[in-house]
């Protein structure tokens, strides 16, 4: 496998943060990349396929995140999360309550 | 082995079989498996996550159907939870290297999880615990643990009890009970004395170092609880518990004997109840009556609202058993969050002083008037009186005795039996009452003093608080001069008036209680024996040098040093 490397700063725009249902949405789209992908604050290191690695960063509105992917697809796996992020995780049109 | 030390609040010995809840209430039998087991084990986990994995996904399917897409989607993502392939490997590792059960794994992982969710402070945190209820249950095999399902002696060890869990334990099979947190005044510690089992809460966090099936030994006089004894310790506790049975055993002979004080002074000792069973201990105590009927726990751990026959069932019981000595009924005394069908009370930052008790039912009219009704109903059958809790203020009182008022006359048009002049009396918990004692002697029958909460309001201490509950003292001279207080007063009408609080059970405040004025007191059926001893030991005059002098004291710690002394002196062999 290429050691393609690739990264994105990110912000969470949504101002809900990054509970759960985001989450799931984020895991569920970086499960379908071959590249290992993980979300960093500062120290921490989450691996971007759990739900539970992720839920343990917090993540709240206007935080800032590193996102570092290494394999194949990883440029168009960043890319993917990074528009994600960018559309607010779809949250204004879910308006979820949790 | 491990000892512990709690707030004892409830008095007993006992040595047993644990039996240990984790911190949602489950019981989990087994923490380590056998090697040769962990295939069939690991199946059993893989299943269970199957079958609430479909679970979960009817719940979004159904929810979606039915309320649409952002309703289901909170399963969703408790399913992606479940999925999650960190978790899963957590699981099976746990249990395939370190021989863990697949119940105990679930358990250690989510403890785990959950930390670091709290740390951020995850809104999804529950939608964690939750997941962990489904998996529990589904291993298990049943919702958690129902105590009522319980078929062997067992003590129970738990993070906490609610009060739906204590009402339901079977003194049959639970002859004890610990919990990591929890205070004096708490109703697992009221429904413990009610049952006369063995009590210590508040010990702080042992549940990691127990197992369902350790031996456990509980000092339920003196808060010690001893994790797996060993041989001399047991003996110990044997020993302890053997002196209590002989202790008992001679208080027993008191039971027909009168509380009459050497001098001639007739005490009348009536006892505290939450259940209509309990009537039986006593009369068994030789109880003048009961003097606080806690109406509250019909609503504990009920599913639906009582209505008024489940009320009348409950009341006539009790009345018919007593057998004409009087019976004294309070009104609902808790909270909205107690009753299953109100609506819970907006984040209550202060339940003391929030919407309970009297308050509450002058809200809920309807749910008021059943009560009432039923226990006008019940005057018919004996000698009832009723009582409002936690009154501040003449208009309350006035509100409720219209109300009354109304509901006596809805019978009387209905052709139903009642008592036309129902003794009505008012709990003396809030410090206003005292000020105004003159006014609400004019408008009651009788009165209690309720120390608990008098105790409470007067000195501003939350006696639930661990932080602050030393602050919380039956001596304190400001609440003795209540008390004084609200006793000549109502020795001016003349107003018959009783000490319900834990204060009248303890012997160390008899003299004092009787120095003051107090001829009535209401206690736990178990601590009326002790009590009666005092009373037969000292004579009025000796009481009243005692009241004289601990009324000149000025902090509580010279007040409780100075009565024990004093006590000693006429019943040497004491216990409190």
């Amino acid at each position: 496998m290429s050691e393609a490397k690739a990264t994105r700063r990110v912000t969470v725009a949504n101002h809900t943060g990054l509970h759960i249902r985001p989450i799931s949405l984020l895991a569920k789209l970086a499960s379908q990349f071959r590249a290992r992908i993980e979300v960093v604050k500062d120290r921490q290191r989450a691996n971007a396929k759990s739900v539970l690695e992720l839920l343990s960063l917090g993540g709240q509105p206007g935080e800032e995140f590193l996102l570092e992917a290494e394999g194949e697809d990883a440029e168009a796996a960043v890319e993917a999360l990074a528009r994600l992020f960018a559309q607010g995780f779809h949250e204004d049109e879910a308006q979820t309550a949790h | 082995m491990r000892e512990l030390r709690g707030i004892p609040v409830s008095p007993g010995v006992a040595v047993g079989e644990a039996l240990v809840l984790n911190v949602e209430g489950f019981s989990i039998p087994r923490r380590v498996i056998p090697p040769e087991a962990v295939p069939a084990e690991l199946e059993r986990l893989e299943r269970a996550m199957v079958e609430v994995s479909d679970e979960l996904a009817r719940h979004r399917d159904a929810m979606n159907r039915d309320l649409g897409p952002k309703y289901g989607a909170i399963f969703e993502a408790h399913l992606m939870i479940l999925q999650d392939s960190g978790l899963r490997n957590d699981l099976r590792e746990l249990v395939r290297q370190k021989f863990y059960s697949p119940e105990y794994a679930v358990d250690r992982v989510v403890r785990r999880y959950a930390e670091l969710l709290h740390k951020v402070r995850s809104r999804n945190l529950a939608d964690l615990l939750d997941i962990e209820k489904r998996l529990l249950r589904t291993l298990l095999g049943r919702p958690r643990e129902d105590f009522s399902q319980i078929g062997r002696p067992v003590l129970v060890l738990a993070h906490n009890l609610t009060p739906s869990d204590a009402a339901s334990l079977n003194p049959d099979f639970v002859k004890g009970f610990v919990t990591e947190v929890g205070g004096p005044g708490s109703h697992a510690a009221i429904i413990a004395a009610a049952l006369e089992i063995p009590a210590v809460v508040g010990t702080g966090p042992y549940l990691g170092e127990v197992t369902s099936g350790d031996t456990v030994a509980i000092d339920g006089y003196r808060g010690i609880v001893v994790l797996r004894p060993d041989a001399q310790a047991l003996a110990r506790f044997e020993q302890e518990a053997a002196k209590r049975r002989s202790r008992a055993a001679q208080l027993e002979s008191l039971r027909d004997l009168p509380a009459v004080t050497p001098d001639g002074t007739r005490i009348q000792l009536f006892g505290n109840i939450e259940f209509p069973e309990e009537v039986q201990h006593c009369v068994d105590r030789g109880a003048d009556g009961i003097g606080l009927y806690r109406t509250e726990f019909l609503y504990l751990g009920a599913q639906r609202e009582p209505d008024e026959e489940d009320h009348f069932r409950a009341y006539s019981k009790v009345v018919q058993s007593m057998a004409g000595k009087p019976v004294t009924i309070r009104t609902f005394d808790l909270g909205a969050d107690k009753v299953p069908h109100l609506p819970d009370p907006e984040e209550e930052r202060n339940p003391c002083l929030g919407l309970r008790s009297i308050r509450l039912s002058l809200r809920y009219v309807p749910m008021f008037r059943r009560q009432l009704r039923a226990i006008l109903r019940a005057s018919a059958l004996g000698d009832v009186r009723v009582m409002f809790p936690l009154v501040a203020t003449l208009p309350e009182l006035r509100h409720a005795k219209m109300i009354l008022g109304e509901v006596m006359e809805d019978l009387a048009e209905e052709g139903i039996d009642f008592n036309r002049r129902l003794p009505v009396g008012i709990m003396v918990e809030v410090p206003s009452v005292v000020v105004m004692i003159d006014r609400f002697i004019q408008e009651v029958d009788f009165l209690s003093i309720g120390t608990n909460d008098l105790i409470q309001y007067t000195l501003a201490v939350d006696r639930n608080n661990k932080d602050v509950v030393s602050l919380y003292n039956d001596s304190d001279p400001a609440v003795l001069k209540l008390i004084e207080k609200t006793v000549q007063a109502a020795e001016r009408r003349p107003v018959p008036i009783s000490l319900c609080g834990r204060m009248s059970a303890s012997p160390t405040y008899t003299m004092l209680l009787l120095g003051l004025g107090l001829r009535q007191f209401s206690v736990p059926p178990s601590a009326i024996p002790e009590i009666k001893r005092v009373c037969r030991s000292v004579t009025i005059a000796q009481c009243e040098a005692v009241a004289r002098r601990a009324l000149t004291l000025e902090t509580a710690r010279d007040v409780t040093r100075y009565l024990r002394g004093e006590l000693r002196k006429y019943v040497p062999d004491f216990v409190d």
